[in-house]
């Protein structure tokens, strides 16, 4: 077997399911870092769990989504043999971990979209993937709670822990707007019941953060102009750093397995 | 070893109280210590607790309770509290032919 890329349908269907199972991948790599550098051995453990419920969840979505695309690529493919042009995660997820205060604060903003995207796709026409979304809605409810009361506990905690978390929440604010843009992979999704517009999720999204940030006694920042683009497959310039680590031992021992 | 010092009595006055973990592992059974972890506040001591204990199927439910909370029997007084129930095998409900239909008590 050779270490080639594989190149992916763009069927609506598909890229709405890898735009999934790539945001919960991505950002289980980034978690995985914390491996071994937790501020403290519980929370270190615990962001472990985190990153393997999200692998799990990725690994279900990318191999309904190569059952769908029907060309024989399985869940290791799609997790390590692409180019950047082909991940859709969005961007949010790829951006190096920060400090703590940054890894929390952007936990909860992904677990609180994965939790209300858990909790419409488990009513999803395709009745694996309304599967997939019943077991992952009980693990991103968790990561939201997780994540929320460290937030505030930063937030509201000394003038060091808030200095950081409003940094954190002003950097990675700029791209939520992109969670919720509306295109036709979305509308099609719509259409077929596979599952909601992530546009139709982003009220809820607002107005739960909106109560994560004010137990935090943390500002909502103002929506930025700017629009990132990850799950067009335009990424920012950490996506093929965290590839070629991700990649690395497939691309040197292609179809190796242990 | 070194003397501890000022600072380093600072230092233990702002880490995160100890609490003990006790674990149930399935309905009906009682919850069992398993062992501790620091955390900040009960909440924490909670989720950690699911994080580190729980993570292979371990539980039902849990519980913490704050170390300093907890009274024990002065390690001590061992010999007094409890050696003298070494001799008093009358205690032990073994000189009883219990009936068939508690056979399992």
């Amino acid at each position: 077997m050779q270490a080639i890329s594989i190149h992916i349908s763009q069927d609506p269907a598909v890229q709405y399911l890898l735009r999934i199972g790539d945001t919960c991948l991505i950002l289980a790599q980034r978690l995985s870092e914390w491996c071994g550098h937790g501020p403290v051995l519980e929370e270190d453990i615990a962001l472990s769990n985190m990153a393997l419920d999200l692998v799990g969840q990725a690994r279900a979505v990318l191999t309904r989504a190569g059952q769908i695309e029907g060309c024989g690529h399985d869940e290791d493919q799609l997790a390590f043999l692409r180019d950047e042009r082909d991940y859709v995660n969005v961007t949010l997820v790829e951006l190096p971990r920060g400090d703590f205060a940054f890894t929390v604060v952007r936990n909860a903003m992904v677990a609180t979209l994965l939790k209300l995207l858990w909790e419409r796709l488990a009513t999803s026409s395709d009745k694996e993937l309304a599967a997939i979304a019943g077991k992952a809605l009980k693990e991103a409810r968790y990561h939201q709670q997780h994540a929320a009361d460290w937030v505030v506990r930063l937030g509201d905690g000394t003038a060091e822990s808030r200095r950081r978390t409003e940094a954190a929440l002003k950097t990675l604010w700029r791209y939520t707007p992109e969670l919720f843009v509306a295109d036709a992979v979305d509308e099609a999704a719509h259409a077929t019941g596979l599952g909601p517009r992530w546009a139709d999720l982003q009220e809820a999204w607002t107005g739960e953060m909106a109560q994560i940030l004010a137990a935090a006694s943390l500002a909502t920042p103002n929506e930025s102009a700017f629009r990132s683009t990850g799950k067009q497959g335009v990424h920012s310039e950490h996506m093929g750093y965290i590839l070629t680590e991700m990649q690395y031992l497939q691309r040197s021992f292609p179809g190796g397995v242990w | 070893m070194s003397t501890p010092t000022a600072s380093d009595a600072t230092a233990t006055a702002h880490e995160w109280p100890l609490w003990e973990v006790f674990v149930r592992s399935k309905a009906g059974l009682d919850h069992k210590h398993c062992g501790s972890l620091h955390a900040a506040d009960p909440r924490m001591a909670i989720q950690l607790a699911r994080d580190v204990y729980t993570r292979r199927q371990e539980g039902t439910s849990v519980w913490v309770v704050r170390s300093d909370q907890i009274v024990a029997s002065d390690p001590g007084e061992k010999s007094m509290y409890f050696d003298p129930a070494q001799d008093k095998v009358y205690r032990h409900p073994t000189f009883y032919v219990l009936p068939e239909s508690v056979d399992h008590m």
